[in-house]
């Protein structure tokens, strides 16, 4: 194949002729003239505006003490009628002290249709973005691996406010690491190919609930 | 050239022709193309700084197309260095022959498959098949298009000229053919239907060893790629398999992680009409005991070369496939995807499709004619593709011949023959575009009603409006196009 690899390239470097040799360099090549964040918040104004975004793409949002997290996560398990949850290995057993669903925690050796016979799964998260409602997994052990945040069909997923929440789509990035697998949730799956019909699920998640915690 | 998966369509003008009839596809197309734009239109008006986001977009690509090879190669390196294995294919050939063995290699017989037109321009599904692997799509969208043995016809809403009595039908008639069936007395009501999809996939993405998937972006500084998806079929397609192939355009690269920010902007809002898609998956090679654990990338030039070689018509590659300019296109409202015979509908695909595959057969010729140069297309494209000068550019080609590449090489078309009155408001068209004035003045005002338009919205389109993404009023309207261009001489009824 690396004749295709050497004729593509030699291609590519013809059909830039016009291009001179020594055209500006990455660096100065263009300017960055766009905001790094739309307009002034103060940081519970931001994570407000969160909760509100999140809401907005139906997912549901909850806040709650670091006191009453456990309670919390308990009542939205019951709630649900959960019968097993999936668990990633990291996540503080704190969390889960108070609910007697069973526990399923997460493993490379899981095969994917026993991950489809668990109800729930809880998580913690990588960073949120409060101007597009969206939170970043990033694999880490409070995360899992990412497909158990998907073949379940309810994700609970903790947001620490406000040291979590960033306001815009520029500094989310910068708060992640591209080496590590991300997944950004904005609310639960929907499809509107159906004459444009919003349905919520088709294949991630059906429901989304998001717990905004605070204090520590 | 090879990968033509669109072999037989008739040329634009009769497919249009035909289209513009069927009462159904157009009720269907009109619904979902003002839907879609009326949403967009809020969704940018939030962000106070669309054309700078748009422009910083524009310069991007820009500056990426005009260093291709160094961030190629750059790309290589990291997605290498993460694990990965990088693959190169001059044409669609290639690209389904490296495909087919990586498959193979695997011992399976089937993948599923995440939306991506890359995949659909080379006829991947058909080259699989032929060697006896099945290939599933899995999104809903894609998912009505193949069980109903027809074609997509937009870029995001690919079974948008469906309605959902059709999709019940598909569904009752075809799902068994292929795995779970419909379930019985399935209504047509979009929640039941999205339901019968998500347990007809299921099945299979719990089984599936080998995903194939494209990507929107790849970052050549870190070996990263992207795939924006709203149902969660590309994250099943990129984490429960044990092997992924994504087949990629060259043209899809962005330099660093930074400069995701900008596209992680434009991308939701221009496409979907939402601040975010929900779902955003990255993988840069692969991770200890998390997804596939063997990735293979595929590069594909398929004419892209030729493309960049041309220094007007290279601008189409900056193209995010966001369909925004179909969603305003008043031709295409009204002659619907399947028209333009190609993967790529709407304005984009009348400049894309004629320069990756060539003018010198009768559908690519008559592409650059299927738009009425009104500009709405150039007003919404996030990344600010002059959609109207290439147009002109490649009508141009068309009348006049003049020299082109083709698969790497210089060749000189021969003038088209029979196209006298073209040539004609070809004099016209170029001395307008030599004049840049007279052009805004008169090409792009020339409709009778559009000057009694506001070109700026009060209230909250204001902002919106005021960056120029108004979807303007047609220049003029399809019909007296149409009667001026090709109605005349392609009546067939
Ligand atoms: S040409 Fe512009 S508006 Fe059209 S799909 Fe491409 S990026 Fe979007």
């Amino acid at each position: 194949m690396s004749g295709s690899r050497d004729l593509i390239l030699a291609r590519v470097r013809r059909a830039l002729a016009d291009v001179p040799p020594d055209d500006t360099p990455y660096e100065q090549a263009f300017e960055r003239p766009y905001l790094r964040e739309h307009g002034h918040r103060s940081v519970a104004e931001t994570v407000d505006l969160l909760a509100e975004n999140l809401a907005d793409y139906r997912a549901l949002v909850h806040r709650c003490t670091a006191g009453e997290l456990a309670a919390t996560i308990a009542r939205l398990l019951a709630e649900r009628g959960s019968a097993a949850v999936s668990v990633p290995t990291g996540l503080d057993p704190r969390w889960l002290a108070a609910t007697e669903v069973t526990q399923v925690p997460d493993s490379a050796a899981n095969t994917p249709a026993e991950l489809d016979r668990v109800d729930s799964v809880v998580t913690a998260c990588a960073v949120a973005i409060a101007e597009t409602g969206t939170i970043v997994l990033d694999g880490g052990p409070d995360q899992g691996r990412r497909r158990i945040t998907l073949v379940p069909d309810h994700h609970i997923c903790v947001v620490r406010v406000p040291d979590q929440v960033v306001s815009s789509v520029p500094q989310g990035l910068e708060r992640v690491d591209p080496a590590r697998p991300l997944t950004w949730i904005s609310g639960p799956s929907a499809t509107s190919d159906i004459e444009l019909d919003r349905v919520e699920g088709v294949h991630g998640p059906r429901t989304l609930e998001v717990v905004l915690v605070s204090g520590e | 050239m090879s990968g033509g998966t669109f072999v037989g369509m008739p040329a634009f003008p009769k497919a249009a022709h035909e289209a513009v009839h069927n009462q159904t596809l157009r009720g269907n197309l009109r619904h979902a193309t003002h839907t879609i734009r009326a949403k967009r239109a809020n969704a940018v008006a939030e962000v106070s700084d669309w054309a700078e986001l748009r422009e910083a977009g524009k310069q991007i690509k820009d500056h990426t197309l005009r260093h291709l090879d160094r961030y190629l190669v750059q790309l290589e390196e990291s997605v290498t260095a993460a694990g990965g294995t990088v693959h190169w294919a001059a044409d669609a050939d290639e690209a389904n022959r490296i495909v087919t063995y990586l498959v193979k290699a695997t011992g399976e017989s089937e993948v599923v498959k995440v939306k991506s037109m890359a995949t659909q321009e080379i006829g991947l599904n058909e080259a699989l098949e032929a060697e006896g692997i099945n290939a599933y799509e899995t999104d809903l969208a894609e998912l009505i298009v193949q069980l109903g043995k027809d074609r997509p016809s937009h870029i995001l809403v690919p079974a948008i000229h469906r309605n959902r009595g059709e999709i019940r039908e598909i569904f009752t008639r075809e799902m068994s053919e292929w795995g779970r069936p419909a379930p019985e007395g399935l209504t047509d009501t979009p929640a039941e239907l999205a339901d019968a999809a998500r347990l007809h996939l299921r099945e299979k993405f719990l089984r599936a060893k080998v995903g194939v998937s494209g990507a929107n972006f790849m970052v050549a500084e870190t070996g990263t790629l992207v795939v924006v998806e709203s149902e969660g079929n590309g994250r099943m397609c990129l984490t429960l398999p044990e092997t992924l192939i994504s087949v990629v355009g060259i043209e899809k690269i962005v330099p660093t992680w930074q400069d995701l920010e900008v596209f992680l902007q434009t991308l939701p809002r221009s496409s979907t009409a939402e601040r975010m898609n929900p779902y955003t998956s990255t993988w840069t090679g692969t991770t200890d005991e998390d997804g596939p654990q063997s990735f293979h990338l595929v590069l594909i030039d398929n004419g892209r070369t030729d493309t960049l070689a041309d220094e007007v018509g290279r601008q189409a590659l900056r193209c995010i496939r966001c369909s925004a300019c179909l969603n305003v296109c008043p031709v295409y409202e009204r002659a619907g995807g399947h028209a333009y015979g190609s993967v790529y509908p709407g304005p984009i695909g009348a400049i894309l499709s004629p320069q990756l595959r060539g003018i010198d057969n009768e559908i690519d010729a008559s592409l650059p004619y299927a738009s009425s140069l009104c500009g709405a297309c150039y007003d919404v494209c996030p990344v600010a593709i002059d959609i109207p000068e290439v147009l002109v550019h490649l009508r141009e080609r068309v009348v006049q011949g003049g020299a082109v590449t083709r698969e790497g090489a210089k060749v000189v078309l021969k003038p088209a023959k029979g196209h006298a009155a073209e040539r004609a408001a070809m004099r016209a068209a170029r001395w307008a575009f030599s004049h840049p004035g007279a052009l805004r003045t008169g090409q792009r005002m020339a409709s009778r009603t559009r000057r009694f338009h506001p070109r700026s919205l009060p209230g909250p389109g204001k902002a919106w409006s005021e960056t120029r993404s108004l979807p303007a009023v047609p220049a003029e309207p399809f019909r007296d196009w149409w009667q001026r261009t090709q109605g005349g001489k392609d009546t067939s009824k």
